[in-house]
């Protein structure tokens, strides 16, 4: 191993050190959500848009309710969609990447064409385009992100599975009688694990932007649940009389999207992957 | 040798043509030969001879990524190989005939302990339970000479040598006993003295299991001591087949002149010029 690489390899993992903490800090509040918060999501006070005070540590909203109670619930809806459909997108891309891969021919070009398809749009518009369609519950907005993430999945399992097929141990494997679904799942899956990884963490990231800017847009689900991205379509209405309201929001979005990030550089340099 | 012994594999014109972008390709043409059981049979000839494909015939593997089309006849124990179905096919590949392959270093599954690759084999093959196959993984990897085998067992293929590796993959193929192993240049990624050291093991399991021996190699100096009879291929032709001695003694064909000329000789006194 060259020093570079070990180096490399440090590096990715307190990367990987500080995602998992940042992780950790989100997992938290999933978990614990309400029973965290000072107040309920949806009680009011007297004093609307206030800035930051004792009683309320992020302020108040137009109607009075306590924005970091808010934030901490509507963070647990807004991780629950990413989480569910993200799990759904890697469950499906892993399906269609290695039955593509392995298989090959037809069932591969069919397969590709197919997902060419919903990836010839961009991303967003056809999130739009479907949620708008079928009407904004958690429901059509987790089954609508895992659907446009999955050709992003498909892809780069496919990738390392049609170089990972054509090694000599699956060739061994073959010689001692091991049956075809064996071997994809025991012979060649465990070897393409690494950029699978990466890419999941680098789509958590993507998803945690879509789904609060569905919302932002009015696209998210329906009120008064409280989430990140109608936090932050409310708050800019009053960004003249209460500025200070935006911030959260606006932060809580630009920490669980740069976990994740964090996450995939570091398992990037620490799993090497692209230099095999 | 005396007379001739009920064949365990019968091949009879045999044939393997490839398929790529449309053009046909034959590279083996139409070849007849036989193992009795028991017996040590070489096969040599210069890369692309189709000793190789010959080998990977009896396994009906094609290789990946390539579609191979098969012709002729191949009888093993009396039984038709060409005409089973993939399924009755997995049957026999691993416990009827196993194969060594070239690359130890690439023919282990990298992310498996060497024990768990083995112990697969045997629960797949003779339905024993997890339990009872480690404790044969580790018969069988003190078998082909691992020190230390019920601790490394445990371990991955990176922690051990290639002629390590070369053994565990010959524990993996003997470990259900096949009636004829196929080892397709087993010493041709491994240092000279390895290579000697993996030979004797398979001269030993090969008379400690009754089994039978096709090698494949392109070195006459691996042939010598190892086998009984040998076939000389070229272009997908057997163009000279016999008893080692003989055919060492007194070369026919002139391709087999030619190998034998290319090996090089201690005690030759010519130099280059």
């Amino acid at each position: 191993m060259t020093d570079a690489s070990s180096r490399l390899r440090s590096r990715g993992q307190l990367l990987v050190a500080i995602g998992l903490a940042m992780l950790a800090v989100l997992l938290l509040i999933v978990a614990l959500g309400p029973s965290i918060a000072p107040y309920s999501p949806s009680a009011t006070s007297p004093n609307s848009l206030d800035g930051p005070t004792a009683l309320h540590w992020l302020g108040t909203d137009s109607i009075g309710r306590d924005l970091l109670s808010r934030l901490i619930v509507g963070g647990r809806g807004t991780l629950m969609i990413t989480f569910v459909a993200v799990a759904l997108a890697l469950a499906a891309g892993l399906v269609l990447g290695l039955l593509s891969g392995y298989v090959g021919g037809r069932v591969d070009l069919t397969i590709m064409r197919l997902l060419d398809v919903v990836f010839a749009f961009p991303v967003f518009l056809l999130a739009i385009a479907v949620v708008a369609a079928l009407g904004p519950t958690v429901k059509n907005l987790i089954l609508t992100i895992a659907v446009v993430y999955t050709p992003a999945m498909a892809r780069v399992v496919r990738g390392p599975v049609l170089s990972v097929k054509r090694w000599d141990h699956v060739e061994a494997a073959r010689s001692v009688g091991v049956g075809e679904f064996a071997i994809a799942l025991r012979h060649v899956l465990p070897l393409v694990v690494s950029p699978i990884l990466v890419q999941t963490s680098l789509i958590l990231a993507n998803t945690i932007f879509t789904v609060t800017a569905l919302s932002f847009l009015g696209l998210g689900p329906p009120p008064p649940d409280p989430n990140w991205g109608s936090m932050l379509a409310e708050a800019r209405q009053f960004m003249e009389l209460a500025p200070l309201t935006v911030i959260g929001p606006a932060v809580a979005i630009v920490f669980a999207s740069l976990t994740f990030i964090v996450l995939a550089n570091g398992l990037r340099e620490m799993l090497d992957v692209g230099s095999r | 040798m005396t007379g001739k012994p009920a064949s365990l594999l019968e091949v009879r014109d045999l044939t393997a043509t490839f398929h790529r972008d449309g053009a046909p390709s034959r590279v083996v043409n139409g070849i007849s030969f036989d193992i009795a059981p028991g017996e040590a049979v070489g096969f040599v000839g210069e890369s692309g001879s189709g000793k190789s494909v010959t080998a990977r015939a009896v396994m009906r593997l094609a290789p990946e990524g390539s579609s191979i089309e098969w012709g002729g006849r191949i009888r093993f124990q009396g039984q038709e190989l060409l005409s089973l179905t993939e399924r009755e096919m997995r049957d026999v590949r691993g416990r009827r005939i196993a194969m060594v392959f070239q690359d130890p270093m690439a023919s282990l599954n990298p992310v498996m302990s060497v024990g768990a690759q083995i112990d697969d084999m045997l629960v797949r093959h003779t339905g024993v339970s997890t339990r009872a196959a480690r404790k044969r993984t580790v018969e069988l990897l003190g078998l082909v000479g691992i020190r230390d085998p019920a601790i490394r067992a445990d371990d991955f293929p990176h922690q051990f040598s290639g002629g390590m590796r070369q053994r565990v993959l010959i524990a993996i193929s003997v470990s259900c006993q096949p009636d004829l192993l196929i080892a397709d240049e087993p010493t041709t990624a491994l240092d000279v003295t390895v290579q000697a050291q993996i030979l004797r093991l398979l001269m030993r399991l090969r008379r400690e299991l009754g089994m039978a021996l096709m090698l494949i190699t392109h070195d006459f100096g691996v042939i010598a001591g190892m086998v009984e009879r040998v076939y000389v291929m070229h272009r997908g032709d057997i163009v000279e087949s016999g008893e080692v001695d003989t055919l060492f003694a007194a070369p026919k064909h002139a391709y087999t002149q030619a190998l034998l000329a290319a090996v090089p000789r201690i005690e030759s006194t010519r130099r280059p010029a």
